[in-house]
């Protein structure tokens, strides 16, 4: 437990003081959107629901979130959150990603148009 | 309270079920139920009902609701399955018509669920409101409720980790909690539960094929608690106390699943949380016999039924590989990778296929224990559990 808050903690600060700016960064490209919709949905919902509205980890829908900074959330997606099972996304999403996710779950999160096509990626 | 939503859905009847003739009624076939299990398809809330002799899915039910974590249990008989979905669904399958006999909507959240020894009595496991609830397992009807209410008495936990145990008893675990609680069932009309404290964080646990150990994964601390239900006076003990032994962990994308249970030759198999380890525990004694070490961070570690292999999947993002540990080498055997996002597995009765559902390839793929070849590959939609009827007879299933 302590090592794995420590840790945790340690990491939340560093991707503090990376951020910065990060809601501003750049637009994923739209294969990528697409990943993103499907790992919220299906990998991020094994915690936080298929439909967002909960599980283990709180409902991620618009009214959910609508009272959060958006900074506040994207560090939380980057860096986890010390003490809970949210685990840091950094190294899977890059800043721009969180961001793009964040801002669209704000809006209400958009259907999964399923995972890109195992052609795609060889 | 209840809501009641009866038969509101597609149902296709399988045509191996039925004599089909123009101008009579059509009379079912006879069949036994033995071989017969369930797919679930978690974004279309729907499930295919499958036959493991032929290999081949019989039907598909729809209008399950919101199946993103669903889990099921079968009937004394095998003849029904109930499923219990993330949105608090509990929907009763008739495997033999392919139709819904039943359907509540119980919880606003819910994780599961378990039958009680005698088959008269559900369980199902809810996040919101968090705390179990008990039914009819013939009409659904609510009987009983218990909610998991700790500290000034205001709070309530979520429930994981639920387990049916002799004596139309359950156990299971309160997350926020950090307790397990026993509760008694043998009078649903007064259900009598005993607290044990647990440990941080519980998130999942699983109970030992004969209902004596009932063992708790600790996300808040390295280590598990097991409680002996034959001298539950005992209290809780801490086995595998520290396991991470001061090293970083890694960063967990999925709560690994006790339940499923691994324990073969007098030894349990135990998934490490934050670590690419599985940890190898002396059933009794609960000395750490090894670790083995893995591919990814374990999500199902499961015994196949004769025990002498064990089967692993992974946690995102390498959710695409799977691995076989042979139990007398404790070593790795073969490393296997069935397709995208494997996201669980199930044995036939005796142990000689294994059906794994391969979410992303929108697949069920079957292999030979024997060879680990590939057998057949079926499809599916987004297909996450799969469950056989087989688990009518086990405890903690």
């Amino acid at each position: 437990m302590v090592v794995r808050s420590l840790g945790v903690m340690l990491a939340g600060v560093v991707a503090f003081v990376m951020l910065g700016g990060a809601a501003q960064a750049g637009t994923p490209a739209p294969e990528r959107m697409r990943e993103l919709v499907h790992m919220v949905r299906q990998d991020c919902g094994s915690c936080h629901g298929l439909t967002l509205q909960g599980g283990l980890g709180p409902a991620l829908t618009p009214q959910a979130l609508r009272d959060k900074p958006v900074e506040a959330l994207v560090i939380t997606v980057m860096a986890g959150r010390p003490g809970t099972p949210m685990p840091p996304f950094r190294g899977i999403l890059s800043e721009a990603d969180a961001a793009w996710v964040i801002e669209q779950l704000m809006r209400g999160f958009p259907e999964d148009g399923g995972t890109v096509p195992a052609a795609a990626l060889r | 309270m209840l809501d009641w939503i009866m038969n509101g859905a597609r149902v296709i009847v399988p045509a191996l079920l039925l004599a089909a003739c123009a101008t009579t009624p059509p009379t079912p076939a006879l069949r036994g139920t033995g071989d017969l299990g369930m797919v679930i398809e978690r974004a279309t809330g729907q499930v295919q009902v499958i036959e493991t002799s032929g290999r081949t899915s019989l039907a598909q039910v729809s209008g399950l609701g919101d199946l993103s974590h669903a889990s099921v249990v079968f009937s004394r008989d095998s003849r029904y399955a109930y499923v219990f979905g993330r949105d608090g669904g509990l929907t009763k399958v008739d495997l033999l018509t392919a139709s819904i006999a039943g359907r509540v909507m119980q919880a606003g959240n819910s994780i599961g669920g378990a039958i009680s020894q005698d088959g008269r009595i559900l369980v199902a496991q809810n996040y919101q409101p968090g705390g179990i609830k008990a039914f009819d397992a013939d009409t659904l009807e609510l009987i009983a409720e218990v909610p998991a209410v700790y500290g000034d008495g205001t709070q309530r936990s979520k429930v994981v980790g639920l387990a049916d145990l002799p004596g139309n008893r359950f156990v299971y675990s309160l997350f926020e909690a950090g307790e397990i609680w026993v509760t008694d069932l043998s009078d649903p009309t007064k259900p009598g539960t005993r607290r044990y404290p647990a440990g941080k964080q519980p998130y999942d646990a699983l109970v030992t094929p004969d209902g004596r150990y009932y063992i708790a994964g600790l996300f808040g601390e390295d280590g598990l608690s097991m409680l002996d239900l034959w001298q539950p006076e005992q209290g809780v003990r801490t086995i595998l106390p520290g396991y991470g032994r001061g090293e970083q962990a890694l960063p967990v994308y999925k709560m690994p699943h006790l339940r499923g249970w691994a324990v073969a030759g007098g030894k349990a198999y135990l998934p490490a949380i934050g670590r690419h380890e599985v940890l190898v525990v002396e059933l009794g004694t609960w000395k750490e016999l090894e670790r083995i070490p893995v591919k990814s961070q374990p999500v199902f570690v499961m015994a196949r039924p004769d025990g002498r292999e064990v089967w692993v999947n992974f946690a995102f993002p390498d959710n695409g590989w799977m691995q076989v540990i042979d139990t007398q080498q404790g070593r790795i055997v073969d490393t296997l990778q069935p397709g995208r996002a494997i996201l669980h597995m199930e044995f036939t009765p005796k142990g000689e296929e294994v059906w794994v559902s391969a979410r992303d390839d929108n697949k069920v793929v079957i292999y030979d224990t024997r060879t680990r070849q590939k057998k057949l590959e079926l499809p599916a939609a987004s297909p996450s559990g799969i469950f056989f009827s087989s688990r009518a007879f086990r405890t903690g299933f």
